[in-house]
């Protein structure tokens, strides 16, 4: 089917407020191309659990189709249509299943060589989406803290070296209290400027403390999580006919309640937590990379004025199977790899958070916990510099924040 | 402000070296592996030399030549290589290898990035299609099949050394109008661990690592694979003594390196593929295994080349060809996530090197100008004397 065939009750099993956006821009969505629709619906399918920042973009994008005539949308989506898709991609059922169908049509542009080409409308039409939304202010300047290190007792590399020309490098930070101070500061900023998963706290490990103002995402509590998701995918292996996209495709499927998530948990968060583990590479094993992989997400979805990610020591590499298998509860740790992972998470998270609005004002500080190396990227700050000034973390984040 | 409905693996934003095209960036990448390499090791711009080669008097010794091919599964991207801040993790190739070698800065791969459909582009010289996540032949011929088709060679002379299940077809394509039994024997040293073991992984299982890109596929062997009674009969290692042996190595790269060498002693295989896999453990996300993977991998390339020097057959008549087989994500791209994957299709991930050394390779020379890796297929006929009709690549004029 194409998209010029849509009709509004195929859209009967879309949760209630996507269905309704849906029929609501039904004349748009016929007019556009079937190499761009499916991308469009795999965004609206879930928008009754997504993110208020990703409800609004959605909003924004849906207003702005509906906005255009027939010779914008033609002009708009020209390099989309010129993507040639087989007949196998336009009988799949990509109304209920965009997401399959994203990742099928995936699959056939790089065997027909026409990623380049998407990649390409792609680009120009996020630009030009963005150019033509208008400009927000935001209540606050976004924050960015990333505290890595726990448990190194000493490290001699230099840390920090890919943000280091972008920032005031720290060296006489006073460590004493940091975190809780760290933690205080951000619950501070929560309670000056309430709103909903604005502001967050992610662990690698066991969290300080579950704050009640922040959107908490950790790894430890999320253990069960873990290892019922381990389980589920061994038993997936092991039956017949199944093979890695046939994998993904049912790990896509799991709701919360599939993995013994609490009921009466929050639905949003939730789905958000377990697709942390389902679509993630890595977050399975690895706390590193699941705090790498949370910062990315949350920042990309949720878009939070305050986000404080705190690394924990990962495991130790040992047989990807013996990983994967959830079977060693006390796995020796690597906490000075882990330094490594985290460093270079930081400078993710950064870039990262410099890709939403209001990149020009916002502030990031990274600290080697406990010890009294820092780094400050803040509009105030000099770039490329080193500061001796002996301060402790509220002095530091008062100063990246002035 | 408003994310488009594409904002995950399928959206590239501006890139840090802001509105190039992708060609202007692949030209760039290769441009600071150039000044880098000609700053740090004292290389030669190869289009300011003469344009003969060594090759040109290599007829009378083209029955002799042996070429042996390392490709690394998952490229090192040039802040963790080239670039002066990646430096410190390739010691050997910047001291020992590049100086030797004729460098190509800009190798571009304009095929899908998975492992295992690139291995089998750059064994056949044309951008194949196949799930890269199944145990399928390559659709084109191999390299493998013209060299022993046209130069008459018995199966004995052309291996492959892979690193997971999933290569074990790679030795010969589906391609049956050229004839059967033409290919490479495919020896995977995990598989062969594994046997040798028993399937008691105790002491072995940091040397079987499996495919990083999907960690729980490792598709089942139908065919090629090298038979554990071979152990002895080929490589001459009692199942004892290999065991032994294993369990001092810390990597699967390591025991590829390890059986790579027992097969150019014992069988001297004129053509001889390694595929190298430790990099690629950067889809995990753990950027210090990735380091850890990189410094390993510099070290082997720079072990085996030694081995090369000291085995008298080969010594003195081999061609070494370094090459990944393709890069990854770069960290601007917000469709990717940087080191850890490659599925951006960016320029960083499509953009690679190649490094040619030992004989009829002029030392010392940094070439600039693009090639593909599919190029690779009718560089090595052109080295050995045989032609690859079917690839779609062209002779790297700098080797001939």
């Amino acid at each position: 089917m194409l998209p010029q065939n849509l009709q509004a009750d195929q859209f009967a099993e879309y949760p209630p407020q996507a269905k309704k956006l849906a029929v609501a821009n039904l004349a748009a969505f016929q007019q556009l191309p079937l190499s761009f629709l499916p991308a469009l619906l795999r965004e609206l399918i879930e928008y009754d659990f997504k993110f208020p920042a990703e409800r609004a973009a959605i909003d924004q994008e849906l207003a702005n189709l509906s906005s255009l005539s027939s010779t914008q949308i033609t002009e708009w989506f020209h390099s989309f249509s010129l993507l040639s898709l087989s007949s196998k991609l336009e009988r799949l059922d990509w109304v209920n299943n965009p997401a399959q169908f994203v990742e099928q049509e995936s699959a056939y542009l790089w065997s027909t060589h026409q990623l380049d080409a998407f990649r390409q409308a792609a680009t120009n039409y996020g630009d030009r989406l963005r150019s033509a939304l208008p400009v927000e202010s935001l209540p606050v300047h976004r924050l960015g803290i990333a505290v890595i290190g726990q448990g190194v007792a000493s490290y001699d590399m230099p840390l920090f070296r890919n943000l280091r020309p972008h920032g005031t490098y720290f060296g006489q930070i006073k460590p004493d209290n940091g975190l809780e101070l760290l933690l205080a500061a951000v619950e501070a900023r929560a309670k000056s400027h309430p709103t909903p998963y604005g502001h967050w706290y992610v662990d690698g490990g066991q969290p300080a403390r579950q704050s009640l103002s922040l959107t908490n995402v950790c790894y430890q509590p999320l253990e069960p999580v873990r290892a019922n998701l381990l389980k589920y995918m061994q038993t997936e292996i092991a039956r017949p006919g199944m093979g890695p996209e046939e994998l993904r495709s049912s790990l896509a499927r799991l709701r919360p309640t599939d993995l013994h998530m609490d009921k009466v948990g929050d639905e949003v968060l939730d789905r958000f937590q377990v697709k942390l583990f389902t679509e993630g590479s890595g977050t399975q094993i690895f706390s590193t990379t699941f705090a790498q992989w949370t910062t990315r997400e949350a920042l990309r979805r949720a878009q939070p004025l305050t986000l404080l990610v705190r690394y924990a020591p990962r495991q130790r590499q040992k047989p990807m199977n013996e990983l994967l298998s959830g079977t060693n509860a006390n796995a020796e740790l690597d906490p000075s790899g882990s330094l490594v992972d985290a460093d270079m998470a930081a400078y993710y998270h950064w870039i990262n958070q410099q890709r939403l609005l209001g990149a020009e004002q916002s502030s990031f500080l990274v600290w080697f916990e406990g010890h009294n190396q820092a780094l400050v990227i803040a509009p105030s700050l000099p770039r490329g510099v080193q500061s001796d000034s002996a301060l402790d973390l509220k002095g530091l984040l008062a100063l990246s924040t002035s | 402000m408003g994310q488009s409905s594409f904002h995950s693996a399928e959206t590239m934003r501006v890139p840090a070296m802001g509105a190039l095209s992708p060609q202007e960036v692949a030209r760039h990448l290769g441009r600071s592996r150039r000044d880098f390499l000609r700053d740090a090791a004292g290389m030669a711009l190869g289009t300011l030399l003469m344009s003969a080669s060594p090759f040109v008097h290599a007829a009378t010794a083209m029955k002799k030549r042996k070429v042996i091919v390392i490709t690394f599964g998952g490229g090192a991207r040039d802040q963790e290589t080239f670039a002066p801040e990646g430096q410190i993790n390739i010691p050997h190739m910047l001291g020992e290898l590049i100086p030797q070698s004729s460098f190509f800065t800009q190798v571009t791969n304009h095929g899908i990035l998975g492992h295992y459909v690139a291995t089998a582009s750059l064994a056949t010289g044309v951008y194949e299609t196949l799930n890269n996540f199944s145990a399928v032949p390559p659709e084109h011929r191999t390299v493998f099949e013209y060299f022993r088709k046209d130069l008459k060679r018995p199966v004995s002379d052309a291996w492959v050394v892979a690193p997971s299940n999933g290569f074990n077809r790679i030795g010969e394509s589906e391609c049956r109008s050229y004839g059967s039994g033409l290919g490479a024997r495919v020896i995977l040293p995990k598989h062969l661990l594994s046997a040798a073991t028993s399937g008691s992984n105790a002491d072995y299982g940091h040397l079987l690592r499996d495919n990083y890109e999907t960690p729980l596929y490792a598709p089942q062997i139908g065919g090629g694979e090298f038979e554990l009674q071979q152990l002895e009969q080929i490589l001459k290692l009692s199942v004892d003594d290999f065991k032994t042996h294993a369990r001092m190595l810390s990597s699967p790269d390591e025991l590829s390196v390890y059986i790579a060498r027992r097969l150019m002693r014992q069988e001297s295989p004129s053509l001889l593929w390694i595929t190298m896999h430790d990099i690629d453990i950067a889809h995990s996300g753990a950027y210090s295994l990735y380091i850890d993977a990189i410094r390993r991998t510099d070290r082997l390339c720079a072990e085996l080349w030694k081995a090369v020097q000291e085995e008298p057959e080969y010594a003195g008549n081999t061609t070494l060809l370094i090459l990944p087989d393709f890069g990854r994500d770069a960290d601007q791209d917000s469709g990717g996530n940087g080191f850890q994957h490659h599925r951006t299709g960016d320029p960083a991930s499509r953009t690679t090197w190649m490094m040619a050394l030992g004989a009829g390779v002029q030392p010392g020379v940094v070439y600039d100008s693009p090639v593909q890796s599919i190029d690779l297929v009718p560089s090595i006929g052109a080295i050995m004397g045989f032609s690859a009709a079917q690839a779609q690549g062209k002779p790297i004029k700098e080797l001939l």
